[in-house]
């Protein structure tokens, strides 16, 4: 299906980056630092309260200085903030009630319309550039940042999951007005 | 927030004093009247620092003043042991512990190190019946210990567990279920256990005398039906802090039942995920309107911004604001915080930017006290705040004493303007994440930048350094911070001495902690004159040895030396001249009986 490459290595390939190809490094930091046995920076280093093992020289625990009870809630928030959608309300016409789904756990397009799918019981069919849904009882669409109302599956998923703000499951025969433009 | 109760007696490790033999000459009979009308005046002495004063004058004001301490305070709960704290204070209605040192919330002290609440609460449970107040800070707290509390003190009236850890709902539902009198149960950045007991439930039906009821940190869903009683019946209830499971629809019917609230806490600030299609959303801004005493808000922990034009109408109001768990952006933040005149403390995430903080320096000009902390932990090049943010607070709010500031980037000049704008600051601290960074602009160190704080703020008692420091920053420290009691160093200096000027020349100096700083023996050393007089010590990743460690033992016997070796080895102690990886020291009383393998205490 043309949307399972869509969401791989079509968009790494095309992605600007500083570094060589193929490399994932994150660009060099402007060193006013002195020379130090910490040498790595990596704040992740800092575990929760039980862990017992001994500080390791590549990790620097404790810093900067904020409480673990803050550190994880505002990793949680980070997270949110690096990825709009992530949690997006998924309404569907004629459904009494709304839900919610976490557009992070679905790396892809066929993997989210089968939870969807799944979700509210429903058929939603096969995505094709030219047709949209047609053909099928229902069509995924979401509304992105700007506040249009997309079909589900014309962009890359990368994008897609960093624009879409909520999701609405249509009618196949009200959806067919998206499809064709 | 952190919740310092506001009348705590000082440290009692102060040892009554020798025998004065010329004041014994008096007959019995006159020294019983005297230390009765003793009594009768020192119940009107409630500052801890004159009490103690008064303890020192001879042994029978000491005695007199033993009788009439009602509270009592204790900055280290190693520094004495509950025996002989309860044989001197016997009629003791209210304790304010402190346990495990500040390094603990950053995961710098191994688990299980102490701090145990038990044999207080069991030296307590005999010696004080009519105890009401407790305040815990930093202690390891089991269900047990809660248990034990709720049971002893029938007259038992306020709880409050600051930094705690060890227990969890299940000790909750005893403490709310036998304490018939209670008034505040404050759970504030604690970690409790999820037992799945309906802790709400277990109020004891009828009117209560609640107070305060602050569960923010509590990681555990609750029974709303349950909490909605519960406040209904709480006719006192003043503060109320929710937690995350409490989400806007909840907040809204809280409110009003509760309109007398004047701190709330308002949990998620957003709808649960179950919204009926086409309800129409409870009008919240109302409900915020009714609550007329509102002064101090916070919570917003999963907020969705468009709900916060319902807080406009407590905005003019609002003392206190806690932004710090809500990820809102400057224009956003824009439109509350210029309804704010009255502000006097604003925590809050760098999301808001510069931009943000320009904000609030244009509208707070009460501001006493700012906390920003960083979204992103990491160290970068740039951050979403820096000295264009802190410049522009140092300009519009002359009126601070209290800053705790998270950034990746500062200049010395912005410090300066500071330490020349606000001259009340009290509490100075400094974070620049990225550790050894020099001015961002002049690429100097940070020394004149601290220099100028210490010198110019004549009433700094509160002191955390970052970023590029030298020695010279310590001669400042040490030259000019003459009140200073308690001060923070991290990735900092250049010898030992810059350890030798504050020990030498910090005269008020209480708490010393330090990290990852190159000073070693002959710093340490150098304290000796000084140490009796602090509450502790605490060096980690520094370079001071075993041998220097253990010479401080030998030459103070009134301190504890600790010394934690990582692995928990007994034999395996490691040689004098080894470096040791973390120094945690202080002034005693005890001995202590509960350490675990790896501290040694020299």
């Amino acid at each position: 299906m043309e949307m399972e490459r869509q969401n791989d290595l079509n968009l790494k390939a095309t992605e600007l980056r500083l570094g060589l190809p193929g490399s994932d490094e994150q660009p060099e930091k402007r060193n006013n630092k002195r020379a130090s046995s910490d040498m790595d920076n990596s704040s992740d280093g800092e575990k929760g309260d039980r862990e017992c093992a001994p500080p390791t020289k590549t990790q620097v625990v404790g810093w900067p200085p904020i409480r673990s009870y803050r550190k994880n809630v505002i990793q949680a928030k980070k997270t949110e903030v690096d990825a709009a959608g992530m949690y997006v309300k998924v309404s569907m016409d004629g459904a009494p009630y709304l839900r919610k789904v976490d557009l992070k756990v679905h790396k892809s397009y066929p993997e989210l319309l089968k939870a969807l799918q799944n979700m509210f019981k429903c058929t939603i069919g096969v995505y094709s550039e030219r047709e949209g849904y047609d053909g099928s009882e229902f069509a995924p669409t979401y509304e992105d940042k700007d506040g249009d109302w997309m079909l589900v599956g014309d962009v890359p998923w990368e994008m897609f999951s960093t624009s879409c703000k909520r999701l609405r499951i249509m009618k196949g025969s009200e959806a067919k007005g998206l499809g064709c433009l | 927030m952190s919740h310092d109760p506001a009348e705590m007696s000082e440290d009692d490790e102060r040892a009554p004093p020798a025998d004065r033999g010329r004041a014994e000459y008096a007959s019995p009979h006159a020294d019983q009247v005297l230390e009765n009308v003793l009594e009768n005046v020192l119940v009107f002495l409630t500052c801890r620092r004159d009490r103690n004063s008064v303890s020192l004058v001879c042994k029978s004001w000491c005695r007199a003043e033993a009788l009439t301490r009602p509270e009592l305070f204790i900055g280290n709960c190693y520094a004495v042991s509950p025996a002989r704290a309860t044989e001197r204070f016997e009629r003791v209605r209210s304790v304010a512990l402190k346990g495990k040192p500040r390094f603990a919330d950053f995961s710098l002290l191994p688990p299980d190190w102490g701090a145990h609440f038990a044999p207080w609460v069991s030296a307590m449970a005999g010696a004080y019946p009519g105890l009401e107040k407790v305040y815990l800070k930093r202690m390891s707290v089991t269900d047990e210990d809660l248990a034990v509390l709720a049971r002893s003190f029938p007259r038992f009236k306020e709880l409050a567990l600051v930094c705690c850890e060890g227990f969890g709902t299940s000790g909750l539902a005893v403490v709310a279920s036998h304490c018939r009198q209670l008034r505040v149960l404050d759970l504030i950045e604690s970690e409790v256990t999820d037992d799945e007991v309906d802790w709400i439930s277990c109020f004891p039906d009828g009117a209560t005398s609640l107070e305060s009821l602050i569960f923010d940190c509590v990681e555990c869903p609750i029974n709303f039906d349950a909490l909605e009683k519960l406040v209904a019946r709480s006719s006192s209830l003043k503060k109320l802090r929710l937690n995350i499971y409490v989400c806007i629809g909840q907040l809204y019917r809280l409110m009003i039942r509760a309109p007398q609230l004047t701190h709330l806490g308002t949990g998620s600030f957003s709808p649960s995920e179950i919204v009926q299609q086409g309800d129409q959303e409870p009008d919240y801004a109302s409900a915020f309107a009714a609550c007329r005493s509102l002064v101090c808000l916070s919570g917003f922990r999963e907020i969705i911004p468009d709900y916060l034009p319902a807080i406009y109408p407590v905005c003019a109001n609002l003392t206190s604001l806690n932004f710090s768990y809500a990820n809102i952006n400057a224009e956003q933040l824009r439109s509350v915080i210029s309804r704010c005149h009255k502000l006097q403390i604003f925590w809050v995430l760098d999301s808001i930017c510069d931009e943000g903080l320009q904000a609030v320096a244009a509208t707070c000009k009460d501001l006493r006290e700012l906390r920003v902390f960083p979204i992103d932990a990491m160290e970068n090049n740039e951050g979403p705040v820096s000295d264009v943010g802190f410049l522009a607070i140092a300009e519009g709010c002359r009126k601070l004493q209290s800053i705790l500031y998270f950034c990746q980037q500062m200049t010395n000049a912005a410090v300066i303007a500071m330490s020349n704008n606000c001259p009340d600051l009290v509490v100075f601290r400094l974070c620049i994440i990225p550790r050894y960074q020099a001015d961002r602009i002049t690429e100097e160190p940070m020394d004149e930048g601290f220099g100028a704080i210490v010198k110019n703020c004549k009433k700094l008692t509160r002191l955390a350094v970052s970023g590029l420091l030298t020695d010279r920053a310590f001669s400042y420290i040490g030259q000019y911070g003459k009140l200073v009691q308690t001060l923070s160093v991290a990735f900092n200096g250049d010898s030992d001495m810059g350890l030798k000027y504050v020990l030498e020349g910090c005269s008020s100096l209480q708490k010393l902690e330090i990290r990852d700083s190159p000073f070693g023996d002959s710093a340490l050393l150098s304290g000796l004159h000084h140490y009796y007089n602090m509450r502790f010590l605490w060096m980690s990743s520094c370079r001071v040895t075993r041998r220097g460690c253990r010479e401080i033992a030998r030459q103070m016997p009134g301190l504890v030396v600790e010394v934690f070796s990582w692995n928990n080895n007994a034999q395996d102690r490691g040689e004098e001249n080894d470096i040791v990886e973390t120094l945690y020291m202080y002034r005693s009383l005890a001995r202590r009986v509960d350490a675990p393998k790896y501290v040694e205490i020299l």
